[in-house]
């Protein structure tokens, strides 16, 4: 089972039924710590300010069982305010803690650009990776956002994006990983990426 | 590289989409959510409802239509037409749409702009301003209540107001042009994005292939929009796209 972590950050309907679409069984909405603690997968989305997330996930008793879970090999998929979650230290409108599962900050684009960055932009790959299993180089995907994660090292970056300059669109750091876009608003080529996180949960489950 | 947008327009009226389209293979050519499936599968980018009902009795049908939209359709949408309050704004957004886009209620209430942007994101809020040209002059005004109102707002000025009070979008539709197939006004697209920072969807005149990448190049537009040259089937939706690939437009294929 794949629980979808609902902590009040966005609508989350359209990553359940993005899952479903993509053929992925067996995926829940929740909060509840128990139900998240016997999942296979977790995916933590979310759409909003990183200190109300932050505040959100502790407050609910998420915040130490996600880094448990992970750090004992549970497989991860973070998507958007999801992925900034992860760094160790969120900087939009003070300073916040971050998860730490990447260790990096999380800041604001930088400006030259128009701001947030919306729309479709495309992918490349500094390195392989099973998310992009199927997924060809330099497709593009959906994008909402003004922040991005900034690892202290960048070889966790599997996905890198250009607006105004590089940043990380995707890392891995072992069972973990996150996308920046909205693989649940990027069409085919998005529903493939939910499939090969599926795939992912799928096989360390049957190991 | 950032992609311009192709975003065909529905408009629905009691939760049915009242133009015809040519699509082949549709259940039921009424259903908003099917076509919606189906500008996905030709590769639009984003979507538009507009609610041209908007009568406070028939909002649950377009909630309605939001709903099974995010359930069933996996690219971004908006949803525009008769939202008047924050609590309308909420309970659209609820339903799972990405966006919604405001006209009259912006002008009436500007504050609606920036309490909404506030509370949900600037990324959502979408502002639409329909511009007439104020005749022998190189000025537009604003129109509202589906153009039969003269605000006598100067378009460049409000789209700029509209940024500073929290707009992540205009949707910028050119009414001496929509319904003409002259192509869409480059001289008023030019103005607006000049004048703003935010991306500005191009509406209104689409009527040969080549019109798509002539806004995006002449005029800068993030985005364009048409309606009928999809409904009607003149052109595909990939149609549209390799044309501006062909002018060197980046887009997503």
């Amino acid at each position: 089972m794949i629980a979808i972590i609902d902590y009040r950050m966005g609508n989350l309907r359209s990553v359940q039924k993005g899952f479903e679409h993509a053929g992925v069984r067996d995926v829940v909405v929740t909060d509840d710590p128990e139900v998240v603690r016997a999942a296979d997968g977790i995916v933590l989305p979310g759409v909003g300010a990183f200190r109300d997330a932050s505040a959100n996930l502790k407050a609910s008793g998420l915040w130490e069982l996600l880094l448990s879970r992970v750090a004992a090999g549970t497989p991860f998929l973070g998507i958007c305010l999801g992925m900034q979650l992860l760094a160790s230290v969120g900087l939009e409108d003070g300073e916040w803690e971050g998860l730490g599962m990447i260790p990096g900050t999380c800041e604001r684009l930088p400006g030259g650009v128009k701001i947030p960055h919306i729309g479709w932009n495309t992918v490349a790959y500094p390195r392989e990776s099973r998310l992009f299993d199927g997924i060809p180089a330099d497709t593009a995907f959906y994008f909402v956002h003004s922040y991005h994660l900034r690892p202290s090292d960048p070889s966790c970056i599997i996905g890198s994006t250009e607006y105004g300059v590089p940043f990380a669109a995707a890392v891995q750091a072992g069972s973990a990983y996150a996308v920046q876009f909205h693989p649940e608003k990027s069409s085919d080529m998005g529903l493939r990426l939910l499939a090969n996180f599926g795939a992912i949960v799928t096989e360390r489950g049957s190991r | 590289m950032l992609m311009k947008r192709v975003i065909p327009c529905l408009d629905v009226h009691e939760g049915r989409v009242v133009k015809g389209v040519n699509f082949i293979d549709l259940r039921d050519a009424g259903d908003p959510v099917e076509l919606a499936a189906a500008y996905d599968k030709e590769g639009a980018d984003e979507l538009v409802f507009l609610d041209i009902t908007a009568t406070h009795e028939d909002r649950p049908l377009m909630l309605e239509v939001a709903r099974r939209t995010a359930e069933e359709v996996f690219i971004p949408y908006t949803v525009g037409g008769g939202m008047r309050t924050s609590a309308d704004i909420r309970a659209m957004l609820s339903a799972g749409c990405d966006k919604i886009s405001m006209n009259s209620a912006a002008v009436a209430a500007p504050g609606l702009i920036t309490e909404t942007s506030r509370i949900y994101g600037s990324q959502c809020i979408v502002v639409a301003i329909d511009a007439r040209r104020v005749p022998g002059s190189s000025r537009w005004e604003v129109f509202v209540s589906g153009g039969r109102t003269n605000t006598g707002l100067d378009a460049v000025a409000w789209a700029e107001e509209a940024e500073r009070l929290g707009a992540g979008e205009i949707l910028l539709t050119s009414m001496d042009r929509d319904g003409t197939k002259d192509g869409f006004d480059i001289d008023l697209t030019r103005a607006i994005t000049r004048a703003v920072n935010i991306p500005v969807i191009a509406s209104g005149g689409a009527g040969e292939l080549d019109d798509f990448a002539e806004v995006v190049i002449e005029a800068d537009a993030d985005a364009v929009l048409a309606a009928s040259v999809f409904h009607f089937g003149q052109f595909s939706v990939r149609q549209v796209k390799e044309a501006m690939a062909a002018h060197g437009v980046p887009v997503r294929l």
